[in-house]
């Protein structure tokens, strides 16, 4: 009896207090997420801010951007938004209606690449606090390794040797990706592998700035070194979409299946039983690896809110280790981008976060500045390039020819390069 | 004394108004106003940022003119040809067949009726999952059907292969679609009294000789509604290629045809953001494209066809 009448009072009081009390509501897509948000993040959140209520209010994916125009618009949008990556967060702070975070002193937590997806295009201003990424890998069959006597590659040379013992076992499909919908070939292929060989960030950059081009250099042997995964997919892979492939590896007929970490989480639900091992992009020619630490999601503040105090207090903690902790574990497979001690249960989750200390870090090269607006679109050009090269149907050199030539009839630094 | 003729002033016949009105009215506002207005959006744009203004044929100039997007444009058109002449060569004189064999009164013609008919009915995406299914290499029928008759040579990514992706949807939408022209067949054949066929028997005409001289003449007309129909449809297709191959039409744009290109332009995909404005002129393209084949036909077939009277 005692232990109900502790929450009533509490109800009551708050009731009372409900004038000092302020209200933050959140506007995100993610209403997947609606149970953890309302369960375990946002009551951690209050025990530290009494005086501070959240309220997490989600619409539709697919409805978000509009949904979040509308309501701009019509002054009727939440204290805090949650950021989509680059240019439709970038549009909304130059429209005035996502303030500049640069004072926030949780910023710290973060470095350059985790900021990048939400400051401006000089990097002078970010407003919008990192929360998630997503990272690239491996994930590997270890009942299928050990029977074959398998090690994690290392290596170039070291991941094609293993790839040709499972082929020659015929018991495992060795490298499990199709290339019907496109876009696996070059996420989980062309960017998964690439950034070691173009060195990470240099790369990335040297595209933006005109010093670096797809049909030279690494980004060129990022396309070689793609080609020869083409021995060891599946049969019929030019007919395989993603979940078929999905599915081809939860039932344990694969070996290696190039991963984003948001796959652990599918496969734990699709085979608890299947016992997954996970290991970094090899090395190529050398090359220390450097992972794709993609950023996913972001929040800032509402322009127009009148409550930009309690909110930047929000997005504070938001940057914490609390948090970090709190949402790794709540959502395996999205890693919080702060700099900050946190440990994730899922073993292979903590394995992908691990690699940030190991490898480099950089994210997916398309998605900066380069595919903004643009028609051609350099990420639906790299979909189409990295099919078709395994395909069969482009070289590698044609491949980058082709990226090249589209991205270079509308990009000013890379006009006749 | 001459009157002047007395003229009956009959009263205005409302009821006409009032019976066509709901019809007019609707049809205006769901089929002639988004038309209008589509074809007046493709007449539009923006620069950066700034307001919408009038820009003539820009639009068109510059789908046309440029290969960024001429060169989707004859590829989708191309496509959509292709897409079309398998139809014509497959679904029609197939349903054709079925429609005559149907018409012979075998046994159990209602339950081959109502089979055939069967896909036409379901909903497109099932089809497309279906189909998807069947044909993938992973666990797809598609292999344990081959492998007895050895016909594993035949065990192919029909739907992941630039050469054999657009046709197998054509055979996949032939399926699907093939009731259609068989009933409208039937429909006709069944009209056809019976005495001409008795008439003929008596001359000694064979089956060959039956349809050649009475059954498909007598038909003509159906056979020209059916191309029509074939035709719209099949220009005016998205649905299946979406379902199977998503908005992309892979591989490498070989199964692309205007419906998806549309999508493509109209609403963008991915981190390429839509534009209407493009997207409206290819979708004016799409209305050329009907209507002057739809000209073409009333010039040149219908107005040969004559109704025959039994």
């Amino acid at each position: 009896m005692k232990r109900m009448l502790i929450p009533l009072s509490v109800l009551l009081l708050a009731g009372a207090a409900g004038a000092q009390k302020t209200t933050l509501t959140i506007e995100s897509w993610r209403n997947d997420d609606l149970k953890v948000w309302r369960d375990s993040i946002i009551p951690a959140f209050e025990k530290q801010n009494p005086d501070i209520h959240v309220v997490f209010s989600p619409s539709a994916p697919a409805e978000y951007n509009a949904v979040l125009d509308a309501k701009l618009k019509a002054g009727t949008a939440g204290d805090l938004l949650t950021c989509r990556p680059f240019d439709k967060s970038l549009e909304l702070y130059k429209a005035k209606q996502l303030t500049s975070l640069n004072s926030l002193s949780g910023l710290k937590n973060f470095d350059e690449v985790a900021k990048a997806a939400w400051s401006t295009d000089d990097g002078k201003t970010t407003f919008c606090v990192p929360m998630a990424s997503v990272i690239h890998g491996f994930l590997y069959n270890k009942a299928a390794f050990k029977e074959l006597g398998l090690t994690e590659p290392k290596t170039e040379d070291q991941f094609l040797a293993d790839l040709t013992k499972v082929k020659q076992g015929g018991k495992y499909e060795p490298l499990v990706m199709g290339t019907k919908d496109q876009w696996e070939s070059a996420t989980m292929g062309y960017q998964n592998i690439g950034p070691t060989v173009w060195n990470g960030e240099t790369g990335r950059k040297g595209l933006i700035s005109g010093a670096a081009q797809y049909n030279k250099g690494g980004f060129l042997q990022a396309f070689q070194a793609l080609e020869r995964w083409k021995p060891f997919l599946p049969r019929g892979y030019q007919a395989l979409a993603y979940p078929d492939a999905q599915n081809m590896f939860a039932q344990g007929r694969g070996a290696i299946y190039p991963a984003g970490s948001w796959d652990i989480g599918t496969f734990r639900q699709m085979n608890p039983k299947l016992d997954l091992g996970a290991f970094p992009p090899y090395s190529i020619g050398g090359k220390k690896c450097v992972i794709d630490d993609h950023p996913d999601i972001g929040m800032g503040i509402n322009a127009a809110s009148k409550n930009q105090a309690a909110a930047q207090t929000f997005l504070n903690w938001v940057a914490s280790d609390a948090f970090a902790t709190l949402y790794a574990n709540a959502l395996p497979g999205f890693f919080p981008l702060a700099n900050v001690k946190y440990t994730v249960q899922d073993p292979v989750a903590q394995q992908f976060l691990g690699w940030r200390a190991q490898c480099g870090k950089s994210f997916r090269s398309s998605y900066q500045i380069l595919s903004r607006n643009a028609n051609p679109n350099n990420e639906n050009d790299l979909w189409n390039v990295s099919s078709q090269l395994l395909n069969g149907a482009l070289t590698p050199q044609a491949a980058g020819d082709l990226v090249q030539k589209n991205l270079a009839s509308w990009y000013a630094p890379q006009k006749g390069k | 004394m001459t009157y002047p003729a007395r003229r009956v002033r009959r009263p205005f016949p409302w009821h006409v108004v009032v019976f066509l009105a709901p019809a007019v009215l609707i049809y205006t506002v769901v089929m002639i106003y988004p038309i209008l207005s589509s074809l007046w959006l493709s007449l539009r744009n923006h620069v950066a940022d700034g307001p919408e203004h009038f820009v003539g044929l820009a639009n068109y100039q510059r789908l046309l003119g440029t290969e960024l997007y001429a060169q989707p444009l004859w590829n989708a058109i191309r496509n959509n040809l292709v897409f079309f002449v398998i139809h014509m060569l497959a679904q029609n004189p197939v349903g054709l067949l079925l429609a005559v064999l149907l018409s012979f009164r075998l046994r159990g013609s209602a339950v081959y009726r109502t089979l055939l008919f069967t896909p036409t009915v379901l909903s497109v995406v099932i089809i497309g999952f279906a189909w998807k299914l069947i044909l993938n290499p992973a666990w797809g029928v598609q292999r344990s059907l081959l492998e007895p008759l050895h016909l594993q040579a035949l065990d192919q990514p029909w739907l992941g292969l630039p050469g054999t992706a657009l046709t197998t949807l054509g055979l996949i939408s032939v399926w699907q679609n093939i009731g259609i022209p068989m009933l409208l067949f039937l429909a006709a054949l069944v009209r056809i009294p019976d005495e001409l066929y008795e008439a003929a028997r008596l001359d000694g005409a064979g089956g060959w000789t039956i349809f050649r001289r009475i059954q498909l003449p007598l038909i003509l007309p159906t056979v020209g509604i059916v191309s029509v129909l074939t035709f719209v449809g099949n220009f005016n297709a998205f649905d299946l290629i979406y379902s199977v191959q998503g908005a992309l039409a892979g591989p490498n744009f070989a199964s692309d045809i205007l419906g998806t290109l549309f999508y493509r332009t109209f609403f963008g995909y991915q981190l390429q953001a839509g534009d209407q404005y493009m997207g409206a002129a290819v979708a004016g393209v799409m209305l050329l494209i009907i209507l002057t084949g739809l000209l073409l036909y009333l010039v040149t077939v219908q107005r040969r066809l004559t109704e025959v009277e039994l």
